[in-house]
C-alpha cells in the first residue's frame, strides 16, 4: 500500500535565545494507508513535536515530510493550511469545539475553508453526513455545553472526517475522557480504520495505545521501539 | 473562503456577544450620530447666514459716517457724523450707477402707543429704503418721496414693534408716538428674521428721514448712506465713485485717511459666511473627535475579543483557515460593527438635529452627502482600527493559539 506519512530524517530544533532545543532529532517513519498507529512516550520526549511537524501545524529544521505523496516540508504558512485543510482531519484532547455553536455548524468548519466552494445546503448536507457516521444525528441542533464528553469528541471527529482526509490526527484524544466513554472513542477509530482510514493517535495510557495496531515510542527526539501491536484490543464491532 | 460565508461568520460572533457589540458600536453611533447632528446644524447656521445676507438687499453699498476718536477712544462706524444730507444728494447726482440711494439716521428710543411701551430702533430713511432692502409691505403703504420732503409724520413699522404695540390689532392707520412725537402708521412691513449680526430686524420703526432728523434726533449728520447699483457688476465702479466723491467734498488730501467707510454687502456677506464656515469646521471637527474615539473603542474591544478568542483563532487555523481568512473575520466583524454603528447613528443624527430644531429653534440642514460620507466614513474607521487586531490574530502560531487557555 502506498505510504501516507513518509519521515526521513526530520530534525526540529527550538531556538530559545541561549540554547537551541532539539526536541525532535533524526526521526525516519512511513505509514501505510489503511494504518493506526500509535505515538507513545514520556513528556518530552517529542512526540508532540512529532505530531505538530506529521500534522502541517509546523515545519521541521531538517529533513523531509512527504504527506500523501506531496512534500511538504518546504511549504509556506498558507500552503500548509491548505494541506491541513484537505488531507488533514485533527481530534484533540480537549475536543477543540467553537463554544456556543451548534454541532452541526461546528463539523461546517473545515467546509468553510475548503477551496471547493461547497453551497450553504452542500455543506449541510457533507456536515449531517459526517455526524451520522459518528452517530449523532439527533444531536446535530445541541452546542458543545449541551453535550457529553463523549459525545463532544465525537463531534470534533466528525469535523476531522468532513473533508474527507488522507489521515485522522488524534491528540490524546482519550484525556478528558473517562475509561469507558474512552473506550467509545477507541471503538469509533476502529471503525474508521476498518473502513481505510489511516489514524495517527498520541497517547501516554498503553492500555489506549492497545487498539492501535502499531505503537511508536519516542525518547528523547528519536523513535525507540516501532512494533506491532500483539493481542490488540477491540471495542466491539471492529475486526482485526 | 467566500464572502458570504466571512459575513455569516462575523455575525454570527457579534450575535455571542450581543451587550459587548451594542456596547461597542454606541462609540461609533454617538460619533457619527454627532457628526451628522453637527454638520447639519452647522450647514443650518450657514443657510440661515446667507438667508441674512440676502436680506440686506441686491447690489447694495454701505457708506457709514467715520469713526471719531476723542481722547484715544473710537466711536464705532458712524459716530462721527461726517456724512450730510448733500452728501447723499451728491452721490445720486453724480454718481450714473447708483440707482437708489437712501441718508440713514438712526436711534434706539423708546416708542409708545395708547398704554404700550416698548423700545425699538427708529430709522430714518428715504423713500427708496425699502426697494433697496428688497422689504415688501405686508399691510399699508409705505411713505413716499412728498412725505421726505415735507418731514411728515408718517411711520411704516416693522413686524416685531407692531406686535409689541398693538399686540395682534392691525396698527395700519393707528398713532405711534417717538420721543412724544405722534406719527401716523401707514405700512406694515413683512417679517425680515434676525440680522447678520443677530438683532431682530422687525424690531423696527422706520420713518422719513427728515422727519427723524428734526423731529425726533434732532440732528444734522447722517449715520450711513445706503446706495444700490444697478446691477452687480457695478459695485465695485460705484465703490470707488463714491469714495472718491466723497473724499473730495470732504476735502481729504492725499495720504489721508477717509473720514467714512464704504462697504458692499458682498463684503459683509463674505465676513459672516467667512465666519459660519468657522463654526462648521469647529463643529465637524470637535463630531470627528468622537468618531474616532468610537474607533478607537472598536480597536479595543477587538484586540480583546483576539486575545480571547486565541483558541478559536487555532482550530479555525487548524482546520484550514489561512491567515487571510482570520485577517477577513476579524476585519469584517470590526467593518460590520462600524457600519451597524454608522447606520443607527445615521439615525441618531438626523433625529437629534429634528429635534434641536424643534426645541431650540435651531435652525437644521441635513444633506444626503453628509449623511452618505459618515457612513462611509463609519466603515473606514472599522477597516483603519479593525486591520491591527485582524492582522494580530492572523499572525498567530495555530500550535501556539490551540494551546492558549
Amino acid at each position: 500500500m502506498a505510504a501516507v506519512i513518509q519521515l526521513d530524517d526530520v530534525h526540529k530544533t527550538y531556538d530559545t535565545g541561549d540554547v537551541a532545543v532539539h526536541a525532535v532529532r533524526g526521526v525516519t517513519l512511513t505509514i501505510a494507508a489503511g494504518d493506526f498507529a500509535a505515538v507513545m512516550g514520556a513528556s518530552g520526549s517529542g512526540k508532540s513535536t512529532l505530531m505538530n511537524l506529521i500534522g502541517c501545524l509546523d515545519r521541521p529544521t531538517r529533513g523531509r515530510y512527504a504527506l500523501d505523496g506531496t512534500d511538504v516540508s518546504g511549504l509556506d504558512r498558507d500552503a500548509l493550511a491548505v494541506i491541513r485543510n484537505r488531507k488533514l482531519g485533527f481530534v484533540f484532547q480537549n475536543f477543540n469545539l467553537l463554544a456556543r455553536t451548534s454541532a452541526l455548524e461546528n463539523v461546517e468548519l473545515p467546509l468553510l475553508y475548503a477551496p471547493d466552494h461547497l453551497s450553504p445546503e452542500q455543506q449541510r448536507e457533507r456536515a449531517s453526513r459526517a455526524l451520522e457516521t459518528v452517530g449523532l444525528t439527533n444531536r446535530a441542533g445541541h452546542i458543545p455545553s449541551q453535550l457529553s464528553g463523549g459525545q463532544q469528541q465525537r463531534v470534533a471527529i466528525a469535523r476531522a472526517l468532513v473533508n474527507e482526509p488522507a489521515l485522522l490526527l488524534a491528540d490524546e484524544p482519550t484525556g478528558n475522557l473517562d475509561s469507558q466513554t474512552g473506550v467509545e472513542i477507541m471503538g469509533v477509530f476502529q471503525r474508521l480504520n476498518d473502513a481505510g482510514m489511516t489514524v495517527v493517535m498520541v497517547t501516554h495510557e498503553s492500555d489506549i495505545a492497545q487498539f492501535a495496531r502499531r505503537t511508536i515510542v519516542m525518547r528523547d527526539g528519536v523513535v525507540i521501539t516501532d512494533a506491532p501491536v500483539r493481542g490488540r484490543t477491540l471495542a466491539g464491532g471492529a475486526t482485526s | 473562503m467566500r464572502f458570504t460565508a466571512t459575513g455569516r461568520i462575523a455575525l454570527q460572533a457579534l450575535r455571542r456577544n450581543k451587550l459587548r457589540s451594542a456596547l461597542t458600536a454606541l462609540g461609533i453611533i454617538i460619533g457619527v450620530g454627532a457628526v451628522i447632528a453637527m454638520v447639519g446644524i452647522g450647514n443650518g447656521a450657514k443657510a440661515q447666514v446667507e438667508a441674512q445676507i440676502a436680506s440686506i438687499g441686491q447690489n447694495v453699498i454701505l457708506v457709514f459716517s467715520g469713526s471719531m476718536t476723542r481722547s484715544g477712544v473710537h466711536s464705532g462706524w458712524g459716530g462721527a457724523g461726517t456724512l450730510t444730507v448733500d452728501d447723499a444728494q451728491a452721490i445720486a447726482r453724480e454718481v450714473p450707477d447708483a440707482a437708489a440711494v437712501s441718508p440713514e439716521v438712526r436711534t434706539f428710543t423708546q416708542v409708545a402707543a395708547g398704554n404700550q411701551n416698548w423700545s425699538s430702533q427708529v430709522l430714518g430713511e428715504s423713500a427708496d429704503y425699502f426697494a433697496i432692502r428688497q422689504w415688501s409691505l405686508a399691510d399699508g403703504t409705505g411713505f413716499t418721496d412728498q412725505d421726505v420732503r415735507g418731514a411728515t409724520k408718517v411711520a411704516v413699522i416693522g413686524r416685531t414693534a407692531a406686535r409689541q404695540l398693538f399686540g395682534d390689532e392691525s396698527p395700519v392707520g393707528q398713532i405711534v408716538r417717538i420721543k412724544n412725537v405722534p406719527f401716523t402708521i401707514v405700512g406694515l412691513l413683512t417679517a425680515k428674521g434676525l440680522s447678520v449680526m443677530g438683532s431682530d430686524q422687525d424690531d423696527v420703526v422706520v420713518v422719513p428721514y427728515t422727519s427723524g432728523m428734526k423731529r425726533i434726533m434732532g440732528t444734522t449728520t447722517l449715520r450711513a448712506i445706503l446706495v444700490q447699483t444697478s446691477d452687480a457688476g457695478s459695485l465695485n465702479l460705484v465703490q470707488q465713485q463714491i469714495t472718491a466723491l466723497l473724499r473730495q467734498r470732504h476735502r481729504i488730501g492725499p495720504g489721508r485717511d477717509d473720514d467714512f467707510t464704504v462697504r458692499s454687502q458682498q463684503e459683509i456677506a463674505d465676513m459672516a459666511t467667512a465666519t459660519a464656515k468657522v463654526m462648521r469646521v469647529l463643529l465637524g471637527a470637535i463630531a470627528s473627535v468622537s468618531l474616532l474615539v468610537g474607533g478607537i473603542g472598536i480597536m479595543n474591544i477587538m484586540l480583546v475579543s483576539v486575545t480571547e478568542r486565541t483558541r478559536e483563532i487555532g482550530i479555525r487555523m487548524a482546520v484550514g483557515a489561512r491567515g487571510r481568512d482570520v485577517l477577513l473575520q476579524f476585519l469584517s466583524e470590526a467593518v460590520t460593527l462600524s457600519s451597524l454603528g454608522g447606520g443607527l447613528g445615521v439615525l441618531l443624527g438626523v433625529g437629534t438635529a429634528k429635534l434641536l430644531s424643534a426645541v431650540a429653534g435651531w435652525p437644521t440642514l441635513i444633506s444626503v452627502s453628509s449623511i452618505v460620507i459618515a457612513f462611509l466614513f463609519s466603515a473606514a474607521v472599522g477597516i483603519f482600527f479593525g486591520f491591527y487586531p485582524a492582522r494580530k490574530a492572523s499572525q498567530l502560531d495555530p500550535i501556539e493559539a490551540l494551546r492558549y487557555e
